[in-house]
């Protein structure tokens, strides 16, 4: 009965409201699951599905509809957008399909070639785009914001971002977050000793409205937390698509490595705000408060990672929550009105500190030596950008984890020169690659995958899906208590959220570095992913 | 007068004479930059295994520079911003000069062959067709005298990623041992002993596990110091067929 009633309301939403997509429809995404109108699936950054069409019953039955194989061979991480049963990605670097959801042919494409100038530190990728009204947006690898007419792929603006020169190692990667009339997005670069920063446009012109630098200049609060000049190549950019509270009227982003990566005798001090979580207000672009994950970094853990917004109850009490594990191998309960931590303990085995103070402040952090330190995790992290997910059904977070890994991290020179990496001295000694391979001879103990259901309200662990490889896959839930990810191994599965057991795989042609989605057309519920250089598509079958 | 002429002629073909400061230089800036995509070993980025002495997009010194430069246009390889002084030092750190670099030997090459083929018996898994074991045809390209030195000594101390082996016992009590070429959560990739390409189900296994110890023997005892050093110093001449 009640999955009749949320795939009746989706079919109704699709065919009775307009193609405009206002932001109230984002803020009510809820109301029409069968899209999917931002880069998580709503504000709040849940990646959480309400329709319930495939459940652990039927999911056995549920097979591939259609495969869309991009003309691009680099790495494949974009979500897509669906509206009204079209899918809107991009294929990377920076082109963008309108795709029919049902069969996945193309209704257009919008071919970008991006400056040859451009640098982005770790393929040229994008994760994906930002709709409001008719227009779709996209921020590209070479500095610019563009866009997009979604009925034609026309382009109606394309905007240099200002000092976001792809030269100096400026790029976008980042799907935009909308909120209320503004477009809000920030450039990469962190590896290249750019100043990160946040930045709030119009959308219709691409005129900035405000920008909030994630590293503070002369004068401004945080800037003693750098030693001399070293803020000016500090890094802190962002990567992921933030999240958004309405009643606190919050946006929520997290920020990148400080500058150079492994080695910090130059940047003395907490070096803020990298690492960090801020919640800015959406319409001046001003700081309300920020959590440091990872003060004065010596190894790459940025806290780029999507904040995941719950209300929770927290010991008895309701409490708006900000749920995030952290590429440092902690996982965080925070409060996200004032920014107070609540709880921080490791998921995955930690060495770079002896554990978290009351106020979540790292204890007795070690540094890279000359000689080379091994050190917990590995420099990819505990967890990276993948795209976690929180169940309101089930009460549990879900992660992508990397378990046991390691690396050794030298301290050597760095010197700012610019558009050449500014991170020191690569890590050795590890046989994990932050690149994707399909092959794995790794022994146990070397680093492997785990999805991980984690209860907000204790802390602890629910349940472990332990991989032999290691995984860049998002992961998805839906209100019927499946959980769908993927991972290295070019296998697209689902498990049941509540106890982790696998319930249905899929081959698919290369390694699942995306995150999951879901999307009705009629009556039908479809979960999209991308893996290798396809966008692949599942419903039951009929 | 040989030396100044062979790097004369070597510039006129686009390849260069490196000193040894070049190739650390050139080390120093691998690990700063290129390190982050290509890996500590030259080999994380699929199908380009950048310390194997040869390039499919260049094949001058000057070529593999324009490249490191100017980047691969449409592809994930980005311009850098680098001095050409600054790419050549990166070249000749390519290039293994200092990997290959015999002088920390002492030993002697043809002594080192006739042992390799004699009296070591290390053809008998290391040749030109070899399947179980490294060909060490480029050995001396990609590893330097100390790491040869010491599999020769302790060959389980860093077992090659490439050539783990294993052990497997399907359900039906058949034992397969061989050469892990791949495994995922749900299935294993073997070159088994009889050199036939398998692929199990972890589900068919009850049994499976990668030794942690290598196939290869150790020959301290079996060689001295003097033979060892012989090998090592004829090893470090294989460079590949460029």
């Amino acid at each position: 009965m009640k999955i009749a009633r949320v795939l009746v309301m989706a079919f109704l939403s699709t065919a009775t409201l307009a193609a405009q997509v206002t932001f109230e429809r984002i803020l009510h995404s809820s109301e029409e699951p069968g899209n999917w109108l931002t880069y998580s699936g709503n504000l709040q950054s849940h990646r959480h599905s309400l329709l319930t069409q495939i459940s652990p019953a039927n999911v056995k039955n549920l097979e591939l509809q259609w495969a869309f194989q991009s003309l691009s061979l680099e790495k494949f991480e974009a979500t897509p957008l669906a509206l009204d049963g079209v899918l809107y990605t991009v294929q990377p670097p920076n082109d963008v399909v309108a795709l029919d959801g049902a069969s996945g042919r193309a209704y257009w494409t919008y071919s970008y070639k991006p400056s040859p100038l451009a640098r982005p530190c770790c393929g040229r990728v994008n994760r994906g785009l930002a709709i409001l009204g008719d227009t779709l947006f996209m921020g590209t690898i070479d500095g610019r914001m563009v866009a997009l007419d979604a009925k034609t792929g026309r382009e109606r603006w394309n905007v240099a971002v200002e000092a976001a020169r792809a030269e100096a190692g400026y790029n976008f990667t980042v799907a935009p977050l909308v909120v209320k009339n503004t477009i809000i997005a920030g450039p990469a670069g962190g590896d290249f000793g750019v100043r990160g920063f946040i930045a709030g446009f119009d959308p219709a012109t691409g005129k900035e409205k405000w920008r909030f630098y994630t590293i503070p200049g002369t004068g401004e609060r945080g800037n003693e937390s750098w030693a001399k000049d070293s803020w000016m190549h500090g890094g802190g950019t962002v990567w992921v698509t933030g999240s958004y509270d309405p009643d606190l009227n919050l946006t929520y982003w997290g920020t990148g490595n400080p500058g150079p990566d492994w080695n910090g005798d130059n940047r003395r001090g907490d070096n803020l705000y990298s690492d960090s979580v801020v919640a800015l207000d959406p319409d001046t672009g001003k700081i309300k408060w920020h959590f440091q994950f990872t003060p004065h970094d010596e190894f790459d853990y940025d806290s780029t990672q999507v904040p995941v917004l719950a209300d929770i109850e927290w010991q008895g009490r309701p409490r708006k929550a900000l749920l995030w594990a952290n590429r440092n191998g902690f996982w965080y309960v925070l409060d996200r009105a004032t920014g107070e931590f609540l709880s921080g303990k490791p998921f995955t085995k930690v060495s770079w500190t002896t554990g978290l103070d009351a106020k979540g402040r790292p204890q007795n952090q070690v540094t890279p030596t000359a000689e080379g330190l091994v050190v917990y995790p590995h420099l990819a992290g505990g967890t990276n950008w993948y795209s976690p997910s929180y169940s309101p059904h089930t009460g549990l977070f879900y992660v992508s984890t990397w378990q046991d890994g390691h690396a050794t991290f030298t301290k050597g020179p760095a010197e700012y020169v610019e558009g050449r990496a500014f991170i020191g001295t690569f890590p050795t000694g590890t046989t994990l690659s932050i690149n994707g391979t399909q092959v794995n001879r790794r022994l146990p103990g070397e680093g492997h995958g785990a999805i991980l259901a984690l209860d907000p309200k204790t802390g602890e662990k629910r349940w472990e899906f332990s991989m032999n490889d290691i995984t860049d896959a998002g992961v998805l839930t839906t209100a019927s208590d499946l959980l769908f990810s993927g991972g290295r191994e070019g296998v697209f599965f689902a498990l049941d959220a509540k106890t982790g057991a696998l319930a249905w795989k899929a081959p698919v042609a290369g390694i699942v570095q995306a995150a999951p989605m879901s999307y009705a057309i009629g009556r039908r519920q479809y979960v999209a992913i991308a893996a290798g250089n396809s966008l692949y598509a599942y419903a039951l079958r009929q | 007068m040989i030396a100044a002429f062979l790097a004369a002629l070597l510039a006129a073909v686009g390849q260069h004479v490196y000193t040894n400061a070049d190739v650390e230089n050139g080390a120093r800036l691998y690990s700063a930059s290129c390190a982050t995509c290509h890996g500590p070993r030259g080999d994380a980025v699929r199908g380009v295994a950048l310390f194997g002495g040869s390039f499919r997009r260049a094949t001058t010194d000057d070529e593999v520079a324009r490249i490191i430069l100017s980047g691969i246009p449409g592809t994930s390889m980005p311009p850098n911003n680098y001095s050409e002084a600054e790419a050549g030092m990166i070249v000749a750190y390519l290039r293994g000069a200092a990997r290959g670099g015999v002088t920390t030997t002492t030993g002697d090459a043809a002594r080192g062959r006739t042992i390799f083929n004699g009296k070591g018996r290390c053809t008998t898994c290391h040749s030109e067709s070899s399947r179980m074991a490294p060909t060490l045809s480029d050995v001396g390209v990609v590893r330097r005298p100390l790491e040869i030195e010491q599999a020769l000594l302790d060959p389980s101390a860093d077992i090659n990623y490439d050539y783990r082996f294993v052990r497997a016992v399907t359900k039906n009590g058949d034992v397969i041992t061989g050469r892990l070429l791949n495994q995922s959560s749900f299935s294993v990739q073997i070159l088994d002993a009889k050199e036939q390409l398998r692929s199990f189900d972890r589900g068919d296994l009850k049994e499976f596990t990668i030794k942690t110890t290598s196939e290869m023997p150790s020959y301290r005892g079996v060689l001295d110091a003097q033979e060892i050093a012989d090998v090592v110093t004829y090893l470090v001449t294989l460079r590949g067929r460029r």
